[in-house]
Protein backbone atom coordinates (compact mmCIF):
# COMPACT_ATOMS: atom_id res chain seq x y z
CA UNK A 1 0.00 0.00 0.00
CA UNK A 2 0.88 3.53 -0.83
CA UNK A 3 0.56 6.83 1.14
CA UNK A 4 -2.52 7.46 -1.33
CA UNK A 5 -3.44 3.79 -0.55
CA UNK A 6 -3.94 4.33 3.31
CA UNK A 7 -4.96 7.28 3.26
CA UNK A 8 -7.82 6.58 1.12
CA UNK A 9 -8.81 3.41 3.48
CA UNK A 10 -8.18 5.33 6.63
CA UNK A 11 -10.70 8.46 5.32
CA UNK A 12 -13.14 5.25 4.57
CA UNK A 13 -12.86 3.70 8.30
CA UNK A 14 -13.41 7.39 9.53
CA UNK A 15 -16.42 7.62 7.62
CA UNK A 16 -17.75 4.08 8.47
CA UNK A 17 -18.04 5.50 12.06
CA UNK A 18 -18.86 9.24 11.43
CA UNK A 19 -20.93 8.66 7.65
CA UNK A 20 -21.57 12.30 7.73
CA UNK A 21 -17.55 13.42 6.95
CA UNK A 22 -16.95 14.40 3.24
CA UNK A 23 -12.87 13.93 2.33
CA UNK A 24 -12.77 17.21 0.76
CA UNK A 25 -13.63 18.44 4.06
CA UNK A 26 -10.81 17.52 5.99
CA UNK A 27 -7.62 19.67 5.92
CA UNK A 28 -4.52 16.80 5.87
CA UNK A 29 -2.51 18.11 8.66
CA UNK A 30 -5.23 19.64 11.08
CA UNK A 31 -6.09 17.58 14.45
CA UNK A 32 -8.80 15.30 13.18
CA UNK A 33 -10.49 15.54 16.13
CA UNK A 34 -11.21 19.25 15.54
CA UNK A 35 -12.30 18.86 12.22
CA UNK A 36 -15.07 16.14 12.76
CA UNK A 37 -17.22 15.21 15.76
CA UNK A 38 -15.77 11.77 17.08
CA UNK A 39 -16.24 11.16 21.04
CA UNK A 40 -14.19 8.91 22.81
CA UNK A 41 -16.24 5.68 21.66
CA UNK A 42 -16.42 7.00 18.04
CA UNK A 43 -12.46 7.42 18.25
CA UNK A 44 -12.08 3.45 19.88
CA UNK A 45 -14.99 2.20 16.69
CA UNK A 46 -12.40 3.85 14.61
CA UNK A 47 -8.96 2.18 15.84
CA UNK A 48 -10.72 -0.95 16.15
CA UNK A 49 -11.71 -1.00 12.37
CA UNK A 50 -7.98 -0.05 11.17
CA UNK A 51 -7.17 -2.94 13.10
CA UNK A 52 -9.85 -5.72 11.91
CA UNK A 53 -9.34 -4.04 8.07
CA UNK A 54 -5.12 -3.37 8.15
CA UNK A 55 -4.16 -5.65 10.95
CA UNK A 56 -2.53 -3.12 12.81
CA UNK A 57 -2.42 -3.67 16.15
CA UNK A 58 -2.38 0.48 17.79
CA UNK A 59 -1.37 0.44 21.54
CA UNK A 60 -3.31 2.84 23.45
CA UNK A 61 0.08 4.83 23.92
CA UNK A 62 0.32 5.23 20.42
CA UNK A 63 -3.24 7.25 20.18
CA UNK A 64 -1.31 10.37 20.96
CA UNK A 65 0.65 10.24 17.64
CA UNK A 66 -2.46 9.88 15.95
CA UNK A 67 -4.13 13.56 15.61
CA UNK A 68 -4.32 14.47 11.82
CA UNK A 69 -4.59 12.84 8.48
CA UNK A 70 -1.12 12.96 7.79
CA UNK A 71 -0.55 11.60 11.10
CA UNK A 72 -2.64 8.37 10.41
CA UNK A 73 -0.71 7.85 7.03
CA UNK A 74 2.93 7.94 7.83
CA UNK A 75 2.11 6.22 11.31
CA UNK A 76 0.53 3.00 9.29
CA UNK A 77 2.67 3.39 6.48
CA UNK A 78 5.88 2.86 9.03
CA UNK A 79 3.55 -0.04 10.77
CA UNK A 80 2.97 -1.72 7.59
CA UNK A 81 6.52 -1.90 6.28
CA UNK B 1 -56.68 -11.16 29.86
CA UNK B 2 -53.75 -8.78 30.55
CA UNK B 3 -53.52 -5.33 28.41
CA UNK B 4 -50.14 -4.36 26.74
CA UNK B 5 -49.68 -0.74 26.98
CA UNK B 6 -47.64 1.91 25.46
CA UNK B 7 -45.08 2.49 27.49
CA UNK B 8 -43.55 6.29 28.08
CA UNK B 9 -40.12 6.23 26.45
CA UNK B 10 -38.60 9.02 27.96
CA UNK B 11 -40.47 11.74 30.20
CA UNK B 12 -41.05 14.10 27.16
CA UNK B 13 -43.18 11.26 25.16
CA UNK B 14 -46.63 11.56 25.27
CA UNK B 15 -47.86 9.72 22.09
CA UNK B 16 -45.98 6.89 19.68
CA UNK B 17 -46.76 6.02 16.32
CA UNK B 18 -47.27 2.22 15.45
CA UNK B 19 -44.80 1.39 12.72
CA UNK B 20 -44.72 -2.53 12.76
CA UNK B 21 -46.14 -5.39 14.67
CA UNK B 22 -43.82 -8.05 15.23
CA UNK B 23 -46.00 -10.29 16.47
CA UNK B 24 -49.80 -11.59 15.65
CA UNK B 25 -52.72 -13.26 17.07
CA UNK B 26 -51.63 -16.69 18.29
CA UNK B 27 -48.30 -15.62 19.24
CA UNK B 28 -46.48 -17.24 22.55
CA UNK B 29 -44.44 -14.13 24.43
CA UNK B 30 -42.27 -14.27 27.13
CA UNK B 31 -41.49 -11.14 29.15
CA UNK B 32 -38.53 -9.00 27.28
CA UNK B 33 -39.77 -9.77 23.79
CA UNK B 34 -40.16 -7.19 21.46
CA UNK B 35 -43.48 -7.28 20.24
CA UNK B 36 -43.82 -3.74 17.58
CA UNK B 37 -41.75 -0.59 16.78
CA UNK B 38 -43.06 2.26 17.69
CA UNK B 39 -42.12 5.67 16.65
CA UNK B 40 -41.44 8.22 19.15
CA UNK B 41 -40.11 12.02 18.65
CA UNK B 42 -36.62 11.00 19.23
CA UNK B 43 -36.26 7.85 17.53
CA UNK B 44 -37.99 4.33 16.68
CA UNK B 45 -38.16 2.39 19.31
CA UNK B 46 -38.63 -1.28 19.59
CA UNK B 47 -41.36 -2.47 22.27
CA UNK B 48 -41.28 -5.10 24.49
CA UNK B 49 -43.92 -7.19 26.83
CA UNK B 50 -43.83 -7.48 29.93
CA UNK B 51 -45.71 -10.22 30.77
CA UNK B 52 -46.21 -13.50 29.81
CA UNK B 53 -48.53 -15.00 27.41
CA UNK B 54 -50.36 -15.67 23.59
CA UNK B 55 -51.10 -12.65 21.72
CA UNK B 56 -54.96 -12.50 21.99
CA UNK B 57 -55.74 -8.92 19.93
CA UNK B 58 -53.68 -6.02 17.61
CA UNK B 59 -55.48 -3.52 18.95
CA UNK B 60 -53.65 -1.08 17.04
CA UNK B 61 -53.04 -0.66 13.20
CA UNK B 62 -49.72 -0.21 11.81
CA UNK B 63 -49.30 3.42 11.03
CA UNK B 64 -51.74 4.86 13.91
CA UNK B 65 -50.83 6.95 16.57
CA UNK B 66 -52.25 6.77 19.83
CA UNK B 67 -51.09 8.33 23.07
CA UNK B 68 -48.76 6.73 26.20
CA UNK B 69 -50.70 4.47 28.21
CA UNK B 70 -53.24 3.45 25.08
CA UNK B 71 -53.72 -1.11 25.46
CA UNK B 72 -52.18 -1.32 21.90
CA UNK B 73 -52.56 -5.57 22.56
CA UNK B 74 -53.89 -8.02 24.55
CA UNK B 75 -52.27 -11.15 25.99
CA UNK B 76 -53.76 -14.19 26.90
CA UNK B 77 -52.20 -14.93 30.26
CA UNK B 78 -50.96 -18.88 30.19
CA UNK B 79 -53.51 -21.29 30.86
CA UNK B 80 -56.63 -18.59 29.95
CA UNK B 81 -58.53 -19.67 27.31
CA UNK B 82 -60.00 -16.32 24.46
CA UNK B 83 -63.02 -15.31 25.61
CA UNK B 84 -66.12 -15.06 23.01
CA UNK B 85 -65.07 -12.51 20.16
CA UNK B 86 -65.57 -9.03 21.56
CA UNK B 87 -66.51 -5.88 20.40
CA UNK B 88 -62.94 -4.89 20.18
CA UNK B 89 -61.66 -4.96 16.38
CA UNK B 90 -58.86 -6.32 15.77
CA UNK B 91 -55.81 -4.62 13.65
CA UNK B 92 -54.82 -6.34 11.10
CA UNK B 93 -51.50 -7.94 11.40
CA UNK B 94 -48.12 -7.07 9.44
CA UNK B 95 -48.25 -10.73 7.83
CA UNK B 96 -46.09 -10.91 4.91
CA UNK B 97 -47.90 -11.42 1.73
CA UNK B 98 -46.87 -13.22 -1.66
CA UNK B 99 -46.01 -9.97 -4.10
CA UNK B 100 -47.86 -9.86 -7.46
CA UNK B 101 -45.16 -10.88 -9.97
CA UNK B 102 -44.68 -7.64 -11.80
CA UNK B 103 -44.60 -5.35 -8.89
CA UNK B 104 -41.92 -4.60 -6.50
CA UNK B 105 -42.13 -6.58 -3.44
CA UNK B 106 -43.12 -4.28 -0.31
CA UNK B 107 -44.43 -5.39 2.83
CA UNK B 108 -48.34 -4.04 3.40
CA UNK B 109 -46.60 -2.21 6.76
CA UNK B 110 -44.01 -0.91 4.97
CA UNK B 111 -46.73 0.28 2.20
CA UNK B 112 -48.57 1.95 5.10
CA UNK B 113 -45.45 4.13 6.27
CA UNK B 114 -44.11 4.63 2.61
CA UNK B 115 -47.55 6.39 2.69
CA UNK B 116 -47.66 8.33 5.49
CA UNK B 117 -44.44 9.65 5.16
CA UNK B 118 -45.08 10.55 1.25
CA UNK B 119 -41.53 7.94 0.31
CA UNK B 120 -42.09 6.53 -3.24
CA UNK B 121 -41.31 3.29 -2.36
CA UNK B 122 -41.00 1.78 -6.38
CA UNK B 123 -37.64 3.98 -5.99
CA UNK B 124 -36.46 2.42 -2.68
CA UNK B 125 -33.76 -0.92 -2.62
CA UNK B 126 -35.18 -3.31 -0.50
CA UNK B 127 -33.10 -5.53 2.37
CA UNK B 128 -35.86 -7.79 3.47
CA UNK B 129 -36.20 -11.10 2.33
CA UNK B 130 -36.13 -11.50 -1.16
CA UNK B 131 -35.19 -7.68 -1.73
CA UNK B 132 -38.63 -7.29 -0.04
CA UNK B 133 -39.07 -2.90 0.73
CA UNK B 134 -39.22 -3.09 5.03
CA UNK B 135 -40.25 -0.52 6.80
CA UNK B 136 -36.82 0.14 7.99
CA UNK B 137 -35.73 0.67 4.44
CA UNK B 138 -38.78 3.15 4.33
CA UNK B 139 -37.68 4.64 7.57
CA UNK B 140 -33.75 5.23 6.01
CA UNK B 141 -35.37 7.10 2.59
CA UNK B 142 -37.58 9.02 4.69
CA UNK B 143 -34.81 9.99 7.11
CA UNK B 144 -32.30 11.29 4.38
CA UNK B 145 -34.56 12.88 3.06
CA UNK B 146 -35.62 14.83 5.73
CA UNK B 147 -33.09 15.03 8.67
CA UNK B 148 -33.95 18.30 9.27
CA UNK B 149 -37.27 17.47 10.67
CA UNK B 150 -35.68 14.81 12.57
CA UNK B 151 -33.29 16.99 14.41
CA UNK B 152 -36.27 19.08 15.06
CA UNK B 153 -38.64 17.04 16.46
CA UNK B 154 -36.00 15.56 18.81
CA UNK B 155 -34.68 19.40 19.84
CA UNK B 156 -38.63 20.07 20.75
CA UNK B 157 -38.75 17.33 22.63
CA UNK B 158 -35.55 17.85 24.53
CA UNK B 159 -36.86 21.53 25.15
CA UNK B 160 -40.27 19.89 26.45
CA UNK B 161 -38.50 17.47 28.68
CA UNK B 162 -36.04 19.97 30.24
CA UNK B 163 -38.35 22.56 30.74
CA UNK B 164 -40.84 20.66 32.73
CA UNK B 165 -37.80 19.71 34.78
CA UNK B 166 -36.65 23.04 35.20
CA UNK B 167 -40.60 23.47 36.58
CA UNK B 168 -41.14 21.18 38.52
CA UNK B 169 -37.76 20.22 39.99
CA UNK B 170 -36.27 22.25 42.73
CA UNK B 171 -32.88 21.61 41.84
CA UNK B 172 -29.57 22.02 44.19
CA UNK B 173 -25.85 21.43 42.26
CA UNK B 174 -22.65 20.37 43.63
CA UNK B 175 -19.46 19.82 42.27
CA UNK B 176 -15.98 18.00 43.40
CA UNK B 177 -12.64 18.05 41.89
CA UNK B 178 -11.45 14.62 41.49
CA UNK B 179 -7.92 13.19 41.47
CA UNK B 180 -7.56 10.87 38.59
CA UNK B 181 -4.14 9.80 38.40
CA UNK B 182 -4.53 6.60 39.94
CA UNK B 183 -7.44 5.54 37.82
CA UNK B 184 -5.58 6.76 34.76
CA UNK B 185 -2.48 4.97 35.30
CA UNK B 186 -4.74 1.96 35.93
CA UNK B 187 -6.82 2.21 32.95
CA UNK B 188 -3.42 2.64 31.06
CA UNK B 189 -1.93 -0.94 32.47
CA UNK B 190 -5.41 -2.19 31.98
CA UNK B 191 -5.92 -1.12 28.44
CA UNK B 192 -2.43 -2.60 27.69
CA UNK B 193 -3.34 -5.88 28.52
CA UNK B 194 -6.16 -5.98 26.52
CA UNK B 195 -6.59 -6.61 22.88
CA UNK B 196 -7.96 -3.68 20.72
CA UNK B 197 -11.23 -4.61 20.90
CA UNK B 198 -11.68 -4.80 24.61
CA UNK B 199 -10.45 -1.77 25.65
CA UNK B 200 -11.98 0.27 28.04
CA UNK B 201 -12.70 3.99 27.89
CA UNK B 202 -12.91 6.19 31.36
CA UNK B 203 -16.05 6.91 30.94
CA UNK B 204 -16.77 3.59 31.82
CA UNK B 205 -14.57 3.53 34.67
CA UNK B 206 -16.92 6.93 35.99
CA UNK B 207 -19.83 4.68 35.15
CA UNK B 208 -19.62 1.84 37.56
CA UNK B 209 -17.98 4.17 40.57
CA UNK B 210 -21.20 5.82 40.05
CA UNK B 211 -23.56 3.02 40.10
CA UNK B 212 -20.90 1.54 43.21
CA UNK B 213 -21.07 4.69 45.14
CA UNK B 214 -25.15 5.52 44.84
CA UNK B 215 -25.33 2.03 47.38
CA UNK B 216 -24.52 4.72 50.13
CA UNK B 217 -26.87 7.22 49.27
CA UNK B 218 -30.29 5.48 47.95
CA UNK B 219 -32.39 8.55 47.98
CA UNK B 220 -30.28 10.00 44.57
CA UNK B 221 -31.77 6.23 42.69
CA UNK B 222 -35.31 6.34 42.03
CA UNK B 223 -38.18 8.19 40.72
CA UNK B 224 -40.64 10.94 41.80
CA UNK B 225 -44.03 9.53 41.26
CA UNK B 226 -47.63 11.24 42.10
CA UNK B 227 -46.29 13.03 44.87
CA UNK B 228 -43.79 10.78 46.76
CA UNK B 229 -39.95 9.63 46.08
CA UNK B 230 -39.79 5.87 45.29
CA UNK B 231 -36.47 4.14 45.53
CA UNK B 232 -34.99 1.84 43.37
CA UNK B 233 -33.26 -0.92 44.41
CA UNK B 234 -32.21 -1.69 40.77
CA UNK B 235 -29.40 0.63 39.91
CA UNK B 236 -30.13 1.49 35.84
CA UNK B 237 -28.03 4.19 35.08
CA UNK B 238 -29.16 6.28 31.88
CA UNK B 239 -26.08 7.14 29.56
CA UNK B 240 -26.83 10.71 27.62
CA UNK B 241 -25.91 9.75 24.10
CA UNK B 242 -25.08 12.64 21.70
CA UNK B 243 -26.66 12.07 18.08
CA UNK B 244 -24.61 12.89 15.11
CA UNK B 245 -26.51 15.92 13.59
CA UNK B 246 -27.71 17.16 16.67
CA UNK B 247 -29.73 15.70 20.15
CA UNK B 248 -29.28 13.23 22.89
CA UNK B 249 -30.95 10.51 24.05
CA UNK B 250 -30.66 8.88 27.92
CA UNK B 251 -30.86 5.35 27.32
CA UNK B 252 -30.53 3.18 30.17
CA UNK B 253 -27.41 0.33 31.16
CA UNK B 254 -29.13 -2.08 33.77
CA UNK B 255 -27.83 -3.07 36.65
CA UNK B 256 -24.68 -1.29 36.56
CA UNK B 257 -23.43 -2.21 39.94
CA UNK B 258 -23.63 -5.68 39.22
CA UNK B 259 -21.41 -5.71 35.65
CA UNK B 260 -17.90 -6.09 35.34
CA UNK B 261 -16.28 -2.97 33.71
CA UNK B 262 -15.77 -5.31 30.46
CA UNK B 263 -19.74 -6.08 30.06
CA UNK B 264 -20.48 -2.51 30.61
CA UNK B 265 -18.02 -1.14 28.06
CA UNK B 266 -19.04 -3.70 25.16
CA UNK B 267 -23.03 -2.70 26.26
CA UNK B 268 -21.77 1.03 26.14
CA UNK B 269 -20.51 0.39 22.85
CA UNK B 270 -23.70 -1.26 21.51
CA UNK B 271 -26.01 1.13 22.81
CA UNK B 272 -24.05 4.02 21.22
CA UNK B 273 -24.43 2.30 18.50
CA UNK B 274 -28.00 1.57 18.59
CA UNK B 275 -28.79 4.46 19.76
CA UNK B 276 -27.63 6.33 16.90
CA UNK B 277 -29.32 3.93 14.25
CA UNK B 278 -32.66 4.52 15.77
CA UNK B 279 -33.18 0.90 17.55
CA UNK B 280 -33.44 1.74 21.07
CA UNK B 281 -35.39 -1.13 23.28
CA UNK B 282 -38.75 0.68 25.17
CA UNK B 283 -37.22 -0.72 28.61
CA UNK B 284 -33.98 0.90 27.83
CA UNK B 285 -35.58 4.21 27.58
CA UNK B 286 -38.62 4.05 30.61
CA UNK B 287 -36.43 2.70 33.47
CA UNK B 288 -33.48 4.84 33.43
CA UNK B 289 -32.83 5.58 38.03
CA UNK B 290 -30.73 7.87 37.87
CA UNK B 291 -28.60 9.35 34.51
CA UNK B 292 -24.66 9.95 33.87
CA UNK B 293 -23.84 12.55 31.33
CA UNK B 294 -20.14 12.65 30.33
CA UNK B 295 -18.57 15.43 28.15
CA UNK B 296 -15.61 12.97 27.71
CA UNK B 297 -12.20 14.40 26.46
CA UNK B 298 -12.95 16.58 24.25
CA UNK B 299 -16.03 18.66 26.52
CA UNK B 300 -15.87 21.44 28.77
CA UNK B 301 -14.40 21.35 32.20
CA UNK B 302 -17.59 20.91 34.12
CA UNK B 303 -21.37 19.79 33.33
CA UNK B 304 -23.92 20.93 35.46
CA UNK B 305 -27.18 18.92 34.14
CA UNK B 306 -30.83 19.07 34.14
CA UNK B 307 -33.02 15.71 35.67
CA UNK B 308 -34.41 13.93 33.29
CA UNK B 309 -37.58 13.54 34.75
CA UNK B 310 -39.35 11.56 36.93
CA UNK B 311 -35.67 10.85 38.19
CA UNK B 312 -34.73 12.64 40.52
CA UNK B 313 -30.52 12.95 40.05
CA UNK B 314 -28.32 13.34 37.54
CA UNK B 315 -23.98 13.13 37.37
CA UNK B 316 -21.97 14.87 35.27
CA UNK B 317 -18.25 14.52 34.70
CA UNK B 318 -16.28 17.01 32.73
CA UNK B 319 -13.21 16.69 30.55
CA UNK B 320 -10.22 14.95 32.63
CA UNK B 321 -7.49 17.41 32.20
CA UNK B 322 -4.11 18.31 33.66
CA UNK B 323 -4.13 20.98 36.13
CA UNK B 324 -2.48 22.08 39.43
CA UNK B 325 -3.46 20.26 42.36
CA UNK B 326 -1.55 20.27 46.30
CA UNK B 327 -1.53 17.10 47.46
CA UNK B 328 -1.93 16.09 51.20
CA UNK B 329 1.59 17.05 52.19
CA UNK B 330 0.96 20.77 50.75
CA UNK B 331 2.80 20.08 47.74
CA UNK B 332 1.70 21.74 44.48
CA UNK B 333 2.39 19.42 41.48
CA UNK B 334 0.29 18.91 38.04
CA UNK B 335 -2.35 16.40 38.38
CA UNK B 336 -4.81 14.67 36.04
CA UNK B 337 -8.32 16.24 37.25
CA UNK B 338 -11.96 15.82 36.36
CA UNK B 339 -14.93 17.70 37.71
CA UNK B 340 -17.96 15.88 38.86
CA UNK B 341 -21.15 17.66 39.40
CA UNK B 342 -24.29 16.18 41.10
CA UNK B 343 -28.12 17.65 40.36
CA UNK B 344 -30.28 16.25 42.68
CA UNK B 345 -34.12 17.05 43.65
CA UNK B 346 -34.52 18.75 46.91
CA UNK B 347 -37.95 17.14 47.47
CA UNK B 348 -35.92 13.62 47.87
CA UNK B 349 -32.34 15.10 49.24
CA UNK B 350 -30.22 17.84 50.61
CA UNK B 351 -26.63 18.91 49.84
CA UNK B 352 -25.33 16.83 52.85
CA UNK B 353 -26.32 13.99 51.50
CA UNK B 354 -25.60 14.65 47.90
CA UNK B 355 -22.09 15.63 49.18
CA UNK B 356 -21.36 12.29 50.93
CA UNK B 357 -22.56 10.69 47.32
CA UNK B 358 -19.80 12.94 46.11
CA UNK B 359 -17.37 11.95 48.14
CA UNK B 360 -18.20 8.29 48.00
CA UNK B 361 -17.51 8.86 44.04
CA UNK B 362 -14.55 10.37 44.76
CA UNK B 363 -13.49 7.12 46.81
CA UNK B 364 -14.41 4.99 44.64
CA UNK B 365 -12.30 6.45 42.16
CA UNK B 366 -9.10 6.02 43.66
CA UNK B 367 -9.53 2.58 43.54
CA UNK B 368 -10.10 1.76 40.16
CA UNK B 369 -8.94 -2.21 40.71
CA UNK B 370 -12.10 -2.98 42.82
CA UNK B 371 -14.46 -1.56 40.46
Amino acid sequence: MNDADIRKEVVALIRSVAPEVEESDLASSLPLREQIDLDSMDWLKVILAVHEKLHVDIPEADYGKLRSLDDWVSYLCRRLA
Amino acid sequence: MIELKLPAMGAEMEEGKLLQWLVKPGDKVKRGDVVAVVDTTKAAVDVESWDEGIVHELRVPVGDTVPVGTVIATLLAPGESAPPPGAAPIAPAAAPVAPAPSRKAVSPAARARAKSLGVDVEGLSGTGPQGAVTVEDVERAAAAAKPADRASEMRRAIGAAMSRSKREIPHYYLAETIPMARAAEWLAAENARRSVADRLLMGVVQLKAVAVALARTPELNGFWRDGAFVASSAIHVGVAISIRGGGLVAPAIHDVDRKSLGDLMRELSDLVTRARAGSLRSSEMSDPTITVTNLGESGAEAVHGVIYPPQVAIVGFGRVSMRPWADEAGVLRAMPLVTATLAADHRVSDGMRGARFLTELRERLQQPEAL
